[in-house]
């Protein structure tokens, strides 16, 4: 319905905006551009108030109104139906709505009066869809396979190109396609620019197809630096289409092979210097914050055209300059920068990539461009196809030999079928002069129908296939500090053998690399600051700090109130009316869970905990000692991380607290931290002596003797160890486990309650939402991330809750004992809380 | 290929170390011909000084454990055959081999590798890495740019990923499953040993 509208929404739009004025006499050269002087040059009658002047803004607002449109038909593609997105890749969809809007055009006009033009897709559209990818590119895993991709890039691209042409060529020879003006040298220039697999179409469908990581740095790595290839194939094949024939030599040939050279590594280095500029350049740029992230894109941008003035490798040194600089930009420039330029990125990235599918599909409703011709057209398809696979089997074969993980038989597959060929190859067709090859317009149209035979057909059958073939997926993994302290360590044992074993291997490639980064070019391309801090696992678990604390002040705040921050009984009792009223019919399962472990406690009804759980645990006198300097803590933990602070600030705390051992101007700081400290220590200790909980577990304990025949009046005064044995094996196990669940946090209450790690049981642990239902699933992991350190954030001093270790591995033994008898006990509770 | 025979006889039982290992001939040639230059004084045997003295491995911060993986508890010395063995872990798993159903566990089998490197952590063989083995090795690694504070917070927070039953250490089943998503063939394998 929604995509319905949508559609005659823009189908609406667009009539207004180009098909009237198109009408109105307008059509024929668009790219006119207005002189100025065209408006003084009229007769003035009169003073007019209000003047329609579209001359005057025609250019640029076409262009503007087509990325509106543009837009629109992303947001329509997205929005018309789910269904059809997880079939259809967005782009091919895109291609398609491109035939229809082209057709529109076609409708009104009786011509094509807008074209995918080269210039305008190789200096507005792509520069910023490489530049995103290069920036973005993780660069750990583009190098260490490095050596596979650059061996698919250069040689699977020449393979393309050659087979292709010399067997169409052939096929020509042998009379399959009838009498076309062509030569061999004109085949194997169209092999060229059909050889190369395009990075656009390659991120547009393999990002929806989540492969695993090498895969999909294989065939994307493979994608972009297979440019270097393209361009100089076509360059010298170009060049040798006009040379002719007979005056081709070896010198030419040479010169040919040497130019790859040039415009490769040329493109390459001059995108690495570019990325140093903009390094060092960002490292000056602390006053300027407001505009230091367009800086990446402008000298992005000049990357890309300088290359292309010295006729090297423009996508190539794009690629080199996002690559080189991505760490030191983000760690040089402000945090709020960087997320600039990570959005604006992605805005740029997409949108131009939007506008490729689309125009690549207006593109096609052109009668001029179309020649038919069955042979080439059908042959050209298969030998594509064919060869791309021979080949990736080809070369991963020989691959296979020298590499640490081969590539597996079906990973081959699957980098055959992504070959997909885009705008690349068209716009590059479309650059073909057509007084030197006659059969032009045959080109344009087998290219067009190749691009759109890859990009729809072959990806719409990508997700089934790799599902089929059961192809390792990408495992969506959370940030883990083990994961990352392990990678460490497993470097340094892997350099550590190989030092053993006394050979070089790839690991000392990367310790040397790495010792040299970090002694000079960091020093070079960093802030100082940004140095000090810069330790990578350090960075993690910042990172993960970080997204805890916000999490879990979001998580309260979603809840309606921070009131939990200062006592979790407070939040259950919050939360449990608030959600009791509101909600109980809507969820009646979180009801019942929550009846479950409020219940869990005591057999009673729930307005009864509601009145007791405040009283039994304030009217103990430890209770209120321990209140005064939880709230003292608590307040201390809100005043610091609650509150709404920009990220700035976070970042400068960090490193002042960094600091804090050298420098006396924060000895402040410092002594403020230790006093905190072991006050913290001090009085957890004394608690630990006293024993708070058990007095807790008194009231508990007493309400539970009250209500249940089978309590143990004797257990009051026993440590947890002897309740549990007495307990476990009983019928009341599973209430007890959850009982002890709920002391142990009331009694830790040094510590930020809601923080505390023995919660680790979603169904019973007293935070009310924590409950393991789908309502409220998506807070979930939230949660369960905020069980570790956010209120160490600040001060990052080790808080051990060391007094759970008594119960801990108890509460392991008791966890398979919940698990029946908590059902049986639900369905004896609910009469009692109905 | 006489040199190569020559050289293999004269290793005791190299017929059984190489079914062990699953290295080549020319790998154990190799490897002898380290060893050999490792041991400089040609006793037959490496002792701890003998590793030592590589010189990039003085250097790596975790090297002396890495070493100390080579000699099995209350042992000064290590033998050819230990030494291959050790080294067996990091030969990349191959998958086309035949898998004979009855064999024992290849040395670099996956779980083979992870207790490499789990016994580094876990210097007091008590098959737990406790919070101060944790953070001694975190010591060893993050160097001097991280206060022991934070060092501190980081091995918490490390240890309580990793800790399913919440007894403040890391067993190696907890190791094993923390780092279930981790290509450990890949990892912990070096291309020249294949």
């Amino acid at each position: 319905m929604a995509s319905s509208i949508c559609l005659c929404l823009l189908r609406a739009v667009f009539l207004v905006c180009f098909v009237n004025p198109l009408i109105q006499g307008l059509s024929g050269d668009v790219n006119l551009v207005q002189d100025p002087r065209h408006r003084l040059e009229k007769n003035l009658t009169g003073l007019s108030i209000v003047t329609f002047d579209w001359h005057h803004v025609q250019t640029p607002y076409l262009v503007i109104t087509w990325v509106f449109v543009a837009g629109l038909a992303k947001l329509s593609v997205i929005e018309l139906n789910h269904h059809v997105i997880s079939v259809v890749p967005e782009s091919g969809l895109l291609i398609i709505l491109g035939f229809i809007l082209g057709g529109i055009v076609w409708g009104a006009d009786k011509a094509q009066t807008f074209k995918l033009l080269p210039p305008t897709f190789f200096y507005y559209l792509l520069p910023q869809i490489i530049l995103d990818a290069s920036y973005f590119m993780p660069n750990k895993l583009f190098f260490s396979n490095l050596g596979s991709i650059l061996i698919y890039a250069i040689f699977g691209t020449c393979w393309n190109a050659a087979t292709v042409g010399l067997s169409l060529w052939g096929c020509y020879e042998a009379g399959v396609m009838g009498n076309l003006d062509i030569g061999l040298l004109q085949f194997l220039l169209f092999g060229s620019l059909i050889a190369a697999v395009d990075p656009v179409a390659v991120i547009a469908v393999f990002e929806e197809v989540h492969v695993n990581e090498v895969l999909f740095i294989l065939v994307f790595g493979e994608s972009l630096l297979n440019d270097g290839v393209t361009v100089v194939l076509y360059n010298v094949f170009d060049a040798f289409v006009a040379l002719g024939g007979p005056r081709i030599d070896a010198e030419e040939i040479f010169k040919g092979i040497f130019s790859f050279v040039v415009v490769a590594f040329g493109g390459s280095f001059l995108g690495v210097v570019f990325a140093v500029l903009l390094s060092l350049l960002t490292r000056c740029t602390k006053h300027i914050q407001i505009i230091e992230a367009g800086f990446v894109f402008v000298v992005g941008y000049l990357a890309y055209l300088t290359a292309d003035m010295l006729s090297l490798s423009a996508i190539l040194s794009v690629t080199f300059c996002g690559i080189c600089c991505q760490k030191y930009v983000n760690a040089n420039m402000d945090e709020k920068s960087v997320t600039t330029v990570r959005h604006a990125m992605k805005v740029l990235a997409n949108g131009s990539e939007t506008m490729i599918f689309v125009f690549l599909g207006i593109t096609a409703i052109d009668t001029e461009i179309w020649v038919w011709n069955t042979g080439f057209i059908l042959l050209t398809l298969l030998f594509v196809f064919i060869y791309r696979i021979i080949g990736v089997f080809l070369l991963t074969w020989m691959l296979n030999k020298f590499r640490l993980v081969p590539i597996e038989v079906i990973d081959q597959v699957v980098m055959s079928y992504g070959g997909l060929r885009g705008a690349v190859a068209y716009g590059l067709a479309a650059m073909l002069d057509k007084d030197k090859i006659p059969e032009k317009n045959l080109i344009i149209s087998t290219t067009l129908i190749v691009v759109y035979f890859t990009v729809i057909l072959q990806g719409i059958t990508m997700k089934p296939l790799v599902q089929w073939l059961k192809v390792k997926r990408a495992a969506h993994a959370d940030l883990k500090l083990i994961e990352k302290l392990n990678n460490r360590a497993f470097d340094h044992i892997l350099s550590a053998v190989e030092d053993i074993c006394g050979r070089i291997g790839d690991n000392w490639w990367t310790r040397g690399w790495n010792r040299f980064e970090e002694n000079y070019i960091s020093w070079l391309l960093m802030k100082p600051k940004a140095r000090k801090n810069r330790d990578y696992l350090f960075s993690i678990f910042h990172k993960l700090n970080l997204e805890d604390a916000v999490n879990y002040v979001s998580e309260g705040e979603r809840q309606g109130s921070l009131a939990f921050i200062r006592s979790d009984e407070v939040a259950n009792v919050d939360f449990k009316k608030q959600f009791g009223s509101e909600f109980t019919d809507v969820m009646p399962d979180i009801m019942v869970d929550m009846s479950n472990y409020e219940l869990g406690i005591e057999n009673f009804s729930v307005t009864s905990i509601v009145k007791d759980t405040i009283p039994s645990v304030s009217l103990d006198i430890h209770g209120k000692d321990r209140k005064n300097v939880a709230d003292d803590i608590n307040a201390h933990h809100l005043l610091q991380q609650h509150l709404y602070r920009s990220r700035k600030n976070h970042r400068h705390k960090f490193s002042r607290s960094h600091f804090s051992i050298n420098q006396s101007e924060d000895e402040v700081q410092e002594i403020f931290q230790r006093t905190m400290r072991s006050r913290l220590e001090s009085f957890k200790s004394a608690k630990m002596g006293v024993n708070p909980a058990k007095k807790i577990t008194k009231h508990h304990k007493k309400d539970l003797t009250h209500k249940m025949a089978n309590g143990h009046p004797d257990g009051t005064d026993h440590l947890y160890g002897d309740e549990v044995d007495s307990a476990v094996g009983s019928e009341t196990g599973a209430i007890r486990g959850t009982f002890m669940r709920d002391t142990y946090t009331v009694r830790a209450g040094i510590e930020n309650p809601v923080f505390l790690p023995a919660m680790d049981s979603p169904t019973h642990s007293s935070l009310p939402w924590l409950m393991e239902t789908d309502a409220v699933a998506p807070s979930q992991r939230a949660q369960w991330r905020l069980l570790w350190t956010p209120n160490r954030l600040r001060r990052l001093a080790p808080m051990r809750v060391s007094t759970c270790s008594t119960d801990s591995f108890l509460m392991a033994d008791l966890e398979e004992h919940e698990e029946k008898p908590q059902t049986d006990h639900e369905e004896e509770i609910r009469p009692v809380f109905d | 290929m006489g040199s190569t025979n020559s050289t293999l006889l004269k290793i005791p039982n190299v017929e059984v170390l190489m079914q062990e290992t699953g290295f080549s001939p020319a790998h154990i040639i190799r490897l002898h011909d380290r060893f050999k230059a490792l041991d400089k004084e040609g006793r037959g045997h490496l002792c701890p000084h003998d590793f030592g003295a590589i010189k990039e491995l003085a250097m790596n911060p975790i090297g002396d454990r890495i070493i100390g993986a080579f000699f099995s508890p209350g042992k000064e010395t290590v033998d050819f055959h230990t030494f291959v063995k050790i080294l067996a872990h990091f030969r990349p798993v191959d998958k086309d081999r035949p898998k004979e159903p009855n064999s024992p566990e290849p040395i670099n089998s996956r779980s083979n590798k992870l207790k490499f490197a789990f016994q580094l952590y876990d210097q007091d063989k008590d098959g737990k890495i406790s919070r101060d083995e944790l953070l001694q090795v975190l010591r060893a690694m993050l160097g001097m740019q991280v206060t022991d504070e934070q060092l501190e917070s980081i091995a918490d927070r490390t240890i309580q990923e990793a800790d399913l039953d919440r007894d403040d250490t890391i067993s190696f089943e907890e190791f094993r499953k923390s780092l279930e998503k981790i290509n450990i063939d890949h990892k912990m394998s070096i291309r020249f040993l294949r």
